[in-house]
């Protein structure tokens, strides 16, 4: 089929992209489970200023949001935009531009923020040099897509290609805003917005960085991979229609549900708040387009481990985008807000959703990049139960944690004083934190098998075209 | 077949069209941006200073040629004279503050619950941050609201606990900070994040960004964190008063 077409494609810098972004799994889950260890065991943190919990958390999340999600995110576009509009990218050069240009904002967040250089705002940390390489790394990408869209064969734009732009042109305003900064020195430097205003603008970034980056660009994903690996057409195209819009007008809305109670103005959490409640609507739509496109092919997921990782992440797409709106109601989020309920629900939709989806979609690519099959099919099969059961640990332990947390803090005696003094509810926490490290090391495991699963079968792939060679020259 | 419409009319001009999409999209991705964040920069009731201007403290005309640290130091501004900048110390305290991380396990954002009034103190008012660039507020409480730390524990209570955070509390998960007594306040480059301040609006006069460097001199960094610790909460008085009204 379409194996014998490798040629026709601008395909090397997908094939870059899709091995550095099992490499970032494997580094950024592993920060993940040393800070999560670090909570359990404070002596991790080894009284050495650049490996506390307080410099390595940013390194976490920006190791997987940006250096392992950037990858996934720039290989399946580059290669799912070539499929979809039958012509190689725009500009190729410029797609490897944007490799080295994302790897060399990963290096430099490897380095800064261990030293403490720090813009302080969550997911947005890193200081303003590295923020304009982000914007030009990330319109380079934009533009080379849109142009690769624009000198299509096909007569429509594709589906999943909607969502990769919504996801461009969303990160783009986000990315500005959100960073404009008056530097102090070359790593040092100050928001030009202060207080409320501030915070409303961070969480309008934080927010939309997971509608957008982490969702609207994985539903893309999800649009190409999951009709191609169960191949059978999306189950409908107008919910896809519906899907697309509500879903980029209306998670645009959602960032002021972090900021429910505080100081900003009432009526900005509760529009944040009604909206957050009405994206089920599209949420749902979403993930039922997805799994419905099994309908009348469910026997597929037996032996199709790949599938499994696609079908299971919207699974966890579903639950965590029921989880979300539940929680920006004013009265649970009085419960959640500032516990560990929060962080179950971001790792919900990260472990459960964005790394299954990549895993899925990445196994995809490999198989069909390299024209073979999985060196191993059992530990796929192996990297999907540990995935599934590390998230599973790792959310459970956090809701305990964290309802438990909120409900301590606000408990009162029978003679009206607070039940709890705050550092009881930390030493409540414990069994828990360890309880979620666990779960993050099941995951990584998932993780490490993969790379080498990964690796294996690129060797392997390279020793037979070596002999191919080999034997037509002899 | 390939040109029959499936959706609307509209709709499959935007498919058929990668610059209708684009235009489709600068549009529909901004309007609720606009609609929550604009309004915040204009509405006077969003800040509570607009309508109780006590909130914030005036600084007279001759106060203005007198350092802050100097002024705090000899009773120019007392806790409760309303909000001002950070002196240099608190100020180097606060960046601190910042390149530690603190922010990931700390809120500085106290709400309007009986249990948090009784654990933390007054809810936060937004004026409170109105000069703190970039704001601290905080998304997670692995360790207790700091909104309102200033004057709950005595100095020397946080340098043990930042030495060793365990050693005053057990169950802390905190991690030590053992480089704080050790190296001294960034006197060098603290005149320069004033003038950065000031030019986003926080009213810091010259007499102030001159005096910056010499009020770090001998200060290590756990002096300016403790001196950040110390002021938070404790500028706006509270005591019979109603903001939100």
């Amino acid at each position: 089929m379409e194996t014998t077409q490798v040629e026709k494609y601008d395909f090397d810098v997908v094939r870059w992209f899709s091995i550095m972004a099992v490499v970032y799994l494997v580094i950024g889950t592993l920060v993940g489970v040393l800070i999560a260890s670090q909570l359990a065991w404070p002596w991790l943190n080894f009284d050495i200023a650049e490996l506390t919990f307080g410099r390595l958390r940013p390194l976490h999340t920006n190791a997987v949001i940006f250096a392992f999600g950037g990858s996934v995110l720039m290989a399946t576009a580059y290669y799912t935009v070539q499929r979809t509009c039958g012509v190689r990218l725009w500009s190729n050069k410029m797609a490897w531009f944007t490799f080295w240009g994302w790897n060399l904002v990963i290096l430099g967040a490897v380095i800064t923020l261990p030293l403490g250089i720090t813009q302080s705002k969550e997911y947005a940390e890193l200081a303003w040099p590295i923020d304009i390489l982000i914007a030009v790394v990330w319109l380079a990408y934009s533009l080379n897509f849109f142009m690769t869209v624009a000198k299509r064969k096909t007569s429509h734009i594709y589906v999943s290609n909607w969502f990769f732009m919504a996801m461009m042109v969303m990160i783009t305003y986000l990315h500005v805003v959100n960073s404009l900064a008056i530097p102090v020195t070359l790593w040092h430097s100050f928001s030009v917005f202060s207080g409320v205003q501030d915070a409303m603008i961070q969480w309008w970034y934080g927010h939309n960085a997971v509608g957008f980056y982490l969702t609207a660009g994985f539903l893309g994903i999800m649009y190409y991979f999951v009709p191609k690996q169960a191949n059978r057409p999306v189950f409908s195209y107008r919910l896809s229609v519906i899907h697309f819009w509500s879903l980029t007008f209306g998670y645009v809305w959602l960032g002021a549900h972090h900021l429910q109670y505080t100081a900003l103005p009432d009526w900005t959490g509760s529009i944040g708040a009604a909206v957050s409640l009405a994206m089920i609507i599209p949420s749902w739509g979403g993930a039922l387009n997805g799994m419905l496109t099994l309908s009348g092919a469910w026997d597929k997921l037996r032996d199709d481990y790949v599938l499994r990782f696609l079908i299971m992440s919207l699974a966890f797409y579903a639950m965590s985008t029921f989880e979300g709106p539940v929680m920006s109601v004013k009265t649970v989020n009085a419960l959640s807000h500032y516990t560990d309920w929060t962080v179950g629900h971001v790792h919900a939709g990260a472990l459960g959703w964005v790394a299954m989806v990549a895993s899925g979609a990445l196994y995809h690519m490999i198989m069909k990049l390299w024209n073979t099959e999985m060196y191993s099919a059992k530990l796929v099969n192996l990297h999907f139960w540990l995935a599934t059961i590390g998230t599973v640990v790792y959310i459970t332990a956090m809701w305990v944690s964290g309802i438990m947390q909120g409900l301590m803090w606000r408990d009162y005696d029978e003679f009206g004083t607070l039940t709890y003094t705050f550092v009881e509810s930390v030493a409540a926490m414990h069994p828990f934190y360890v309880m979620r490290a666990i779960g993050g090391m099941i995951f990584w495991a998932g993780g490490a098998i993969m790379l080498y699963n990964v690796v294996m079968t690129v060797r392997q792939a390279n020793a037979r075209r070596a002999v191919n060679a080999a034997t037509a020259n002899a | 077949m390939a040109d029959q419409i499936h959706s609307t009319k509209l709709q499959d001009k935007i498919e058929r069209n990668v610059f209708a999409l684009l235009f489709a999209l600068l549009i529909v991705l901004s309007v609720g941006g606009l609609v929550e964040i604009v309004p915040l920069f204009y509405l006077d009731e969003t800040m509570e200073h607009n309508q109780h201007p006590e909130i914030v403290w005036e600084r007279s005309d001759e106060q203005k040629g007198v350092a802050l640290g100097q002024l705090v130091a000899t009773g120019g501004w007392k806790a409760g004279d309303g909000v001002r900048p950070y002196t240099a110390l608190e100020l180097a305290g606060r960046e601190i503050y910042i390149r530690e991380g603190c922010y990931a396990c700390h809120s500085q954002m106290i709400r309007p619950f009986r249990d948090e009034f009784e654990r933390y103190g007054h809810y936060s008012l937004a004026s409170e941050s109105m000069y703190d660039h970039t704001f601290q507020w905080g998304s997670k409480r692995t360790g207790p609201d700091l909104a309102r730390v200033g004057g709950k524990y005595s100095d020397e209570w946080h340098r043990l606990h930042f030495r060793d955070a365990r050693s005053v509390v057990p169950e802390s998960v905190m991690p030590n900070y053992l480089w704080f007594e050790t190296t001294p306040a960034n006197a060098n480059r603290i005149p320069r994040s004033l003038r950065a301040l000031k030019a986003v609006g926080v009213p810091y006069t010259e007499a102030d960004i001159a005096a910056a460097s010499s009020e770090l001199q001998g200060k290590t960094e756990l002096d300016a964190v403790i001196a950040y610790l110390q002021v938070l909460g404790t500028m706006v008085k509270f005591e019979d008063k109603d903001y939100r009204k």
